[in-house]
């Protein structure tokens, strides 16, 4: 009986491998969730390397042209967030690759400039252009499951 | 006999978004109305008024409020810029509107800045939330 709790945890643990190379690891703190999440998708910290998600976290007053500063308290506690399940820390799933792609001299602050988006976003003008889309970080407007970390749905 | 009362219970049902009152909305407009020197009350059509403007002060996205919100903020909304939905700002369909005062602080500084190019003073952040408050 034992064995077989042991064997079911594992299998629980193991879970989100199987769900194949193209999981992401979604975003589970609420406060990042409410606080990054209430403008754009919370996204996942895995899409980034930990340096990219500091020099975000530096420029939150000019923040892609929108002043998002957050209380200093809020702000620290995102920022370990983030730099604790960065693609180049955490490195599960989707991480692993985007990651991999990823020169060690960049350092890109927008997911949607890092080599391993643009391959996998190859697209007819057309689909950027569709209203749903508005702009290309809207994930979710084509990727339904994308805060769940699902994105093979395309 | 039960109809009547069936009646008077469906439109107290019907009637209650109207009465979502809440003391932590009620201390954020008081807290406002301190702020505004030489306060004589605030206007819900002024508020109105902000809503609707075309500002055209801050980023060419957001030229009004209603560039998200929609005209009528009853609506649900989305964001200009992200796509993101937005729930619906006015009280009786969205109660939780006005009630947590940083949130409402953070959205204040945020959009003002982007739709009017500049802060809202005490006066229009009043005036805005009253108008919501009879949406």
């Amino acid at each position: 009986m034992r064995k077989f709790i042991l064997a079911a945890g594992l299998a629980l643990i193991a879970l989100p491998a199987w769900a194949g190379d193209d999981w992401m690891p979604p975003v589970t703190d609420p406060l990042v969730k409410k606080e990054c999440g209430s403008c754009h998708m919370a996204f996942q910290p895995g899409f980034l390397p930990a340096r990219s998600w500091n020099k975000m976290m530096d420029g939150l007053a000019d923040h892609f042209g929108e002043d998002a500063s957050l209380p200093a308290d809020k702000a620290a506690a995102i920022r370990a967030y983030l730099v604790n399940n960065a693609g180049d820390v955490a490195g599960q799933g989707r991480a692993r690759k985007a990651m991999g792609r990823l020169s060690s001299a960049d350092t890109p602050i927008r997911i949607t400039d890092t080599p391993d988006f643009q391959r996998k976003h190859r697209l007819p003008d057309w689909r950027w252009k569709d209203p749903k889309v508005v702009t290309k970080s809207n994930c979710p407007a084509c990727h339904v499951e994308a805060e769940r970390g699902l994105y093979e749905d395309d | 006999m039960i109809r009547p009362l069936m009646l008077s219970a469906a439109l107290l049902l019907a009637a209650a978004p109207a009465f979502a009152a809440d003391a932590r909305r009620d201390a954020i407009l008081a807290d406002y109305a301190k702020a505004d020197s030489g306060h004589t009350g605030f206007s819900a059509s002024r508020g109105e008024s902000l809503f609707r403007t075309q500002w055209k002060g801050g980023d060419e996205r957001t030229p009004s409020c209603t560039a998200c919100h929609t005209d009528n903020p009853r609506q649900n909304g989305r964001n200009a810029k992200t796509g993101r939905p937005i729930d619906p700002v006015a009280v009786s369909v969205n109660s939780k509107r006005f009630t947590d005062v940083d949130l409402v602080e953070k959205q204040f500084t945020r959009d003002c800045k982007s739709v009017l190019g500049r802060e809202c003073t005490p006066r229009e952040k009043g005036d805005y939330i009253t108008f919501m408050m009879g949406q």
